[in-house]
């Protein structure tokens, strides 16, 4: 697949590196008692000075894994240790974002170690902008793997500082497949039921961005002008992939109908009536029949279309008598 | 050598074995049991060893594995496996692969079979299915229903028969006719959920609203129970004891604009063209007339596709089924009295295979509601899917 206009100037950017940003303390034993603690580590080279001191060391040392550790931002937000810089090598992330990728998940996270640290080593890392790879699509959805190397340094009086180890931090930023509505809550506490919402495919996605700008829209063969719905990716008369669509009127007639008792299945009303509306562009569809009473519905009525959101987030194209559409407009 | 012109898996094999479950609101068991219950009964009734078996088919919403049946019957060499899918649709459907498994010398002993708590495990009719967002064709599909809450099989079906009673002058009643007949038959079968229980029209007329214009007794139950077969070769057949049930035909239909409940985008929606398709397959390879039988097994999950049902295979004009119904000749003592265990509306719903039962019972004579000789019986699965049917017969 080609590279999206956008991306040029992030991949322009691989390679870039940023910071350095310092750690608050020097490599103390209080920190790494306290860490082996949480942690569960029993190993007495990093705790006891004594058997230290017998080691091949000679002294105590840190944990390796503690390494990213050492340079973590303070208490407080964004808190980092003075001479740190504020670039922010996360600024890419933000660009994929803008362009409608707004899920992350950390894929890997890959520490590498070049040599123990000693108690009295100050450190400090920089970021390198590393990778970006293709528009990927996974389970979890589409989007673009970010690969960030951190490189942690131990300042040296000699002004040749020295690398301890690596950090290889690979993050998806990502459009998701599935995006998981958090349930909204009542009044009562529970969870508010939404209406399901329905499967979208490439095939079938104009009809509903349609219905969010306030248009029906039929597909339409370019090859042999005949019109069909529901939305395939083919023509279903003469086989052309060439479709587009066409705006219909919004006006039709009941060709059938059923009106719902049971079950009642929340959230929505009973008795509720549902029509197969043919359209006066020929083709039919099914919708929720409103602002009529069901004992008046006859087939042949004749119906509009009217566009409801629901939940925020779902626009469906709902049907009314043609009287009763007016009047709302007035 | 026939040519492929005229080869026809028609009289070649035999249904030899009926097994089943009592039906139920709640089994009290577990699917694989009332498979492994159905199955046994089947083989035992057949006069066959277990390990015998080498052939399997059931419906694909089955959740009972064939391979796990033929582990605890102690299969050794199974060679032939295969599911329907659809539903109800499939409701004859397997017996027909089996046939042809057989026909093909693929297989000789197969067993088909359906097993569900479909009432107290789950339900079809519960309107919430839980669709996903998944670009999949069938999430892709039900979205145009689901968000509507267009979402129950009484309300697909009743949008068809909406339509087909403006268009022939059908009504509510003529569907109670067809409810009070199944309940009749239903009313002496010990064996069904209404067992003493009939209805008049009136009661039916009352009943409430499931999805107008569908009444509660326009609906079969939801049910839990198994019922499984055994078919060979005719050949074999006439070594057992048993009288075979000779499968005389069976078929399989989609249809133009055929979709899953929802073919409401055909020019007309008051047929069931394939069921069409099933009925002109089945009169071909059997060579027999709508005057050939003598009951029939119409598919009733759902009064009103009855009607379409006895128009496709030609017992009734186009749009005169009704006057068929109101003249009771789908009732006991009529001219072709359908539905004779009570139907899914009165014996339970295992999913159209109790019908094809009460199809083999018909043809062996041992129906309780036995009808005076039976030579050929035509059963029909599910309406609104792409469907399947059937011709039993006696080998005489």
């Amino acid at each position: 697949m080609a590279d999206y206009e956008w991306l040029k100037p992030i991949r322009e950017m691989v390679g870039r590196e940023y910071g350095r940003i310092i750690a608050w303390d020097e490599v103390n034993p209080a920190m790494v008692r306290q860490w082996c603690e949480v942690m569960g580590v029993e190993n007495p080279l990093y705790t006891d000075a004594e058997y230290a001191h017998q080691s091949e060391f000679g002294e105590l040392v840190a944990p390796p894994s503690m390494l990213q550790s050492w340079c973590e931002a303070g208490f407080y937000r964004d808190s980092y240790a003075p001479g740190s810089t504020e670039d922010n090598p996360y600024t890419v992330l933000k660009l994929i974002e803008a362009e409608g990728y707004p899920s992350v998940v950390a894929v890997n996270s890959e520490l590498t170690f070049e040599r123990y640290v000693k108690m009295g080593e100050k450190l400090y890392y920089t970021t390198r902008f590393d990778a970006i790879s293709e528009e990927k699509v996974t389970a979890l959805g589409t989007g673009f793997f970010v690969t960030l190397i951190m490189s942690y340094f131990s300042i040296n009086d000699s002004g040749e500082d020295d690398k301890v180890g690596e950090l290889l931090f690979r993050v998806f930023k990502f459009k998701p497949a599935n995006p998981v509505a958090r349930p909204e809550k009542t009044e009562s506490g529970l969870p508010k039921i939404k209406r399901p919402k329905p499967g979208i495919s490439d095939d079938t996605r104009f009809f509903w961005e349609g219905c969010e700008q306030g248009e029906l829209r039929i597909q339409h063969c370019k090859a042999c002008d005949k019109l069909q719905h529901p939305p395939a990716p083919v023509c279903m008369y003469c086989h052309s992939f060439e479709l587009d669509y066409q705006l219909a009127s919004g006006k039709g007639q009941l060709y059938s109908f059923v009106v719902m008792h049971y079950p009642e299945v929340p959230p929505f009303d009973h008795p509720n009536p549902i029509g197969l509306i043919e359209l006066e562009e020929g083709v039919r569809l099914s919708a929720q029949l409103i602002d009529v009473d069901k004992d008046q519905l006859q087939i042949g009525m004749a119906l509009e279309v009217r566009f409801e959101t629901f939940d925020d987030e779902m626009t469906l194209p709902l049907f009314a008598p043609v009287s009763a559409a007016a009047e709302s407009l007035t | 050598m026939t040519s492929a012109m005229e080869k026809n898996i028609s009289g070649q094999a035999a249904i030899v074995g009926l097994g089943a479950t009592e039906f139920s609101k709640n089994s009290g068991r577990t699917e694989l049991k009332l498979a492994m219950e159905a199955t046994l009964a089947a083989l035992k009734d057949a006069g066959i060893d277990p390990a015998d078996v080498d052939g399997f088919c059931s419906y694909s919403v089955d959740k009972v594995p064939e391979y796990e049946i033929a582990r605890l019957l102690g299969c050794k060499e199974v060679k032939f496996f295969s599911q329907i899918p659809h539903g109800g649709g499939a409701a004859c459907a397997p017996i027909m692969h089996a046939a042809m498994a057989v026909a093909s010398g693929v297989a000789k002993t197969v067993v088909v079979y359906r097993a569900m708590n479909e009432r107290s495990w789950y339900r079809f009719g519960a309107g919430s299915y839980g669709f996903a967002s998944t670009p999949i064709f069938e999430n892709v599909n039900y979205g145009w229903y689901m968000p509507h809450g267009f979402h129950t099989p009484a309300a697909w079906v009743g949008m068809f028969a909406q339509r087909y009673m403006h268009e022939y002058g059908a009504t509510s009643e003529d569907f109670g006719r067809v409810a009070v007949a199944a309940r009749d038959f239903a009313s002496t079968n010990p064996q069904a959920f209404f067992y003493e229980r009939p209805i008049t029209l009136e009661e039916h007329q009352k009943s409430r609203w499931i999805c107008e214009p569908l009444h509660l007794l326009d609906c079969c139950q939801e049910s839990d129970g198994a019922v499984a077969m055994v078919i060979t070769s005719t050949e074999r057949a006439n070594e057992l004891s048993v009288k075979p049930v000779v499968i005389k035909a069976g078929a399989q239909g989609i249809a133009e604009g055929q979709q899953i409940m929802t073919s409401y985008y055909r020019d007309d929606i008051t047929g069931l063209p394939e069921m069409g398709v099933v009925a002109r397959e089945l009169y071909k390879q059997s060579g027999l007339t709508p005057d050939d039988f003598q009951t029939a097994i119409i598919y009733d999950h759902f009064t009103p596709f009855v009607l379409p049902q006895l128009e496709e295979f030609g017992f009734a004009d186009r749009g005169k089924a009704k006057e068929f119904i109101r003249a009771g000749h789908h009732a006991r003592g009529g001219k072709l009295p359908i539905n004779t265990h009570g139907g899914q509306i009165g014996e339970a719903y295992i999913h159209g295979m109790n019908g094809v039962a009460e199809a083999v019972r018909q043809v062996r004579g041992t129906a309780v509601n036995q009808v005076d000789n039976v030579r050929n019986v035509l059963v029909t699965a599910g309406t609104g899917v792409p469907t399947s049917g059937l011709i039993l017969g006696s080998a005489d």
